[in-house]
């Protein structure tokens, strides 16, 4: 009995955690990563988006039917679960024929690509239009600011619908729409993350240098400006997938037969008391994806932000 | 033209009457007013010599070493280096002006960028400046720096926040010499550093002056610093020099009032060092409504009716300028 608690292993163990804080500290991204592991909602998110991803891109060898093959002989067929199922679609079929499994399958691919294009052309140019506005200041930034103002102060969905109906309906259409629609958010954060580091001695000291113009703005400043711009990145292709959807159903974003979940919602429309699962899967699969993205989101704001760490 | 050059018998450097004034916005229907940070200061500093600026805060010190970097454009008056004026600079000259003037920066964590190694870091200003090297020189060049301010070479791929305060002033004084400057202007090198710290930096500032033949415009506050390092002093009160001499000649006899009142307010453990004056009271005033006269007046013990009236300038009194009209009598 005596022997678990010999003196000799106390000050070894001591030893072993005085080792442990010696250590180097850790890298951001390794520090990063392990606060958003801590967060349980953020870390279901990036597993659920990890699924998502997965999908969409092997949606082809996945997905047991063709989305837009017609099968005369199955309309309207219940989930396998129910009475009155075709064993062949286990979700259940479209009112014409199509196997909605398939379809939410491929629905994915559009879906992710629409959020990843959409923050992608916005969170470029918003980042360009804001540290320019944030690093020049003056009149360009009473010009870039008050253009942003001006969008925001528009609902987004009127106004991205109102750019679809210029452009004409469609999904790059649509898509450019919710980019622009997207854009101030971009801008106002860049420039005010470039105001606060412009402050900063290092950017005079790489003026003392000789440091450009281009090079402060792009390889000294933001770099410190990317972390707030990453989490509205994140809840961006949340909010892009939403708005997607908003114009499909309006008929105004992806045409049919693409499997665009919002299309399909608005395609299912007259049978919410009939057949509730042409509607709900689609609308159950935005919910999802949405909440996957704003969860990871969340996570990675407080992983990112000093002020939340302990 | 060239910065490079050194003359004989034309100083290293020279302010020559320098002029900072920013306008203030002070909001809608008020009329914008001046601020007068730099209201005409001269000096010449002579290569390989320490200038110490001092005095309280908002009284310039800093507006004056962001006027001889070049990082604001002087209001008026002119700088000279090597006796030639530095005015609109084209690229080239920019860049040899660079490679004469640099700087040193008071708060250690904020002058590195966060998100760059100390190797990025130190190489930026040779690969802006000194095209004609290539990568590996560069590396080389960085190395050397490094070592010449006491940072081990496996620093050169950490990140700033992997440093001590102490370590991270080492870089930045590794900045600013990699260039090999003639003059590094300091602004407050050591004043966010641990006292044992300090004195480590001081003393690699005043070994690398001699290696390097470095000169340095110093601003501080901390008298006991600039006692240890300077070679002249100059004493600044609301944008204007109040006092300028040999440093061992004005801490032995302080002839300004507010150079004895600066003097004074320093803490001192032996007793006979204590400076026998009043330690200031009151605010340093407003520098967009400056006092009329000799802009001390206000705080000054020995203030009459014509000091109110008349802005004393620097004249030689005692082997220094002092602007003081009754120095006669004080001293």
């Amino acid at each position: 009995m005596t022997s678990q608690n010999t003196p000799s292993t106390a000050p070894q163990n001591a030893v072993d955690d005085a080792m442990d804080t010696v250590g180097k500290p850790p890298s951001p991204f390794i520090e990063t990563w392990n606060y958003f592991r801590k967060n349980r909602g953020a870390y279901v998110g990036l597993i659920v988006i990890a699924i998502i991803l997965f999908v969409a891109a092997f949606a082809t060898f996945i997905a047991p039917y063709d989305p837009i093959l017609q099968d005369r002989t199955a309309f309207l067929k219940p989930p396998i679960w129910m009475e009155g199922a075709d064993p062949r679609y286990i979700l259940g079929t479209d009112a014409v024929g199509r196997d909605i499994l398939s379809r939410l399958i491929h629905g994915a691919q559009l879906s992710v690509s629409i959020g990843v294009f959409v923050v992608i052309i916005s969170m470029v140019t918003g980042i360009i239009l804001g540290i320019t506005a944030g690093y020049f200041r003056g009149w360009i930034e009473v010009g870039i600011m008050r253009l942003m103002d001006t969008m925001l102060a528009l609902p987004s969905l009127i106004m991205a619908m109102a750019i679809v109906a210029i452009l004409g309906p469609g999904l790059e259409n649509a898509m450019l729409a919710i980019a622009i629609v997207q854009l101030p958010h971009y801008v106002r954060l860049s420039r005010a993350s470039v105001v606060t580091e412009l402050n900063k001695e290092y950017v005079i000291a790489s003026q003392i240098a000789g440091a450009g113009h281009m090079r402060q703005m792009f390889i000294n400043i933001l770099p410190n400006c990317m972390a707030p711009l990453i989490v509205q990145g994140t809840l961006g292709i949340s909010s892009a997938i939403l708005d997607a959807a908003a114009l499909g159903f309006l008929g105004l974003g992806a045409q049919p037969p693409l499997p665009e979940w919002g299309t399909m919602l608005a395609e299912a429309r007259e049978f919410v008391g009939s057949a509730w699962w042409v509607i709900t899967f689609p609308g159950l699969c935005i919910l999802v994806t949405v909440l996957a993205f704003n969860l990871m989101g969340d996570g990675l704001r407080d992983a990112l932000d000093p002020k939340m760490k302990r | 033209m060239s910065f490079l050059d050194t003359k004989p018998g034309v100083p290293l450097l020279e302010s020559d009457d320098l002029v900072r004034h920013y306008d203030v916005n002070r909001g809608l229907g008020k009329p914008s007013a001046t601020v007068k940070a730099l209201d005409g200061v001269s000096f010449t500093l002579e290569a390989q010599k320490t200038l110490a600026v001092v005095g309280e805060s908002g009284c310039g010190k800093s507006t004056l070493g962001r006027q001889l970097t070049l990082i604001e454009k002087p209001s008026a008056g002119q700088l000279k280096i090597n006796g030639e004026a530095v005015g609109d600079l084209s690229d080239k000259d920019a860049k040899m002006f660079r490679r004469t003037v640099q700087m040193i920066f008071q708060n250690p964590y904020g002058s590195l960028n966060p998100r760059k190694k100390v190797g990025q870091i130190l190489g930026e200003p040779v690969l802006l400046n000194m095209d004609h090297l290539g990568r590996k020189e560069r590396e080389e060049r960085v190395r050397d720096t490094m070592a010449k301010v006491g940072l081990r070479p496996e620093f050169y791929g950490r990140y700033p926040h992997m440093f001590s305060g102490g370590q991270r002033q080492r870089i930045s004084i590794a900045r600013a010499l990699i260039l090999e400057p003639k003059v590094i202007v300091a602004d407050e090198p050591v004043s966010a550093l641990d006292v044992s710290v300090q004195a480590q930096v001081l003393n690699l500032m005043m070994d690398l002056q001699e290696e390097m033949n470095v000169a340095y415009v110093f601003i501080s506050h901390d008298l006991s610093v600039v006692r240890h390092i300077a070679d002249d002093v100059m004493v600044m009160y609301l944008g204007r020099v109040a006092e300028k001499g040999p440093t061992e000649e004005i801490f032995a006899k302080p002839l300004h009032p507010y150079t004895r009142a600066l003097l004074a307010s320093a803490p001192k453990i032996d007793p006979a060092q204590r400076v026998k004056a009043e330690p200031l009271t009151g605010e340093l005033p407003s520098p967009i409504n400056p006092p009329s006269g000799c802009a001390f007046h206000k705080r000054c013990p020995f203030a009459n009716e014509h000091c109110a009236q008349v802005r004393p300038e620097l004249r030689m009194f005692e082997g220094r300028e002092v602007a003081c009209h009754r120095v006669e009598e004080i001293a």
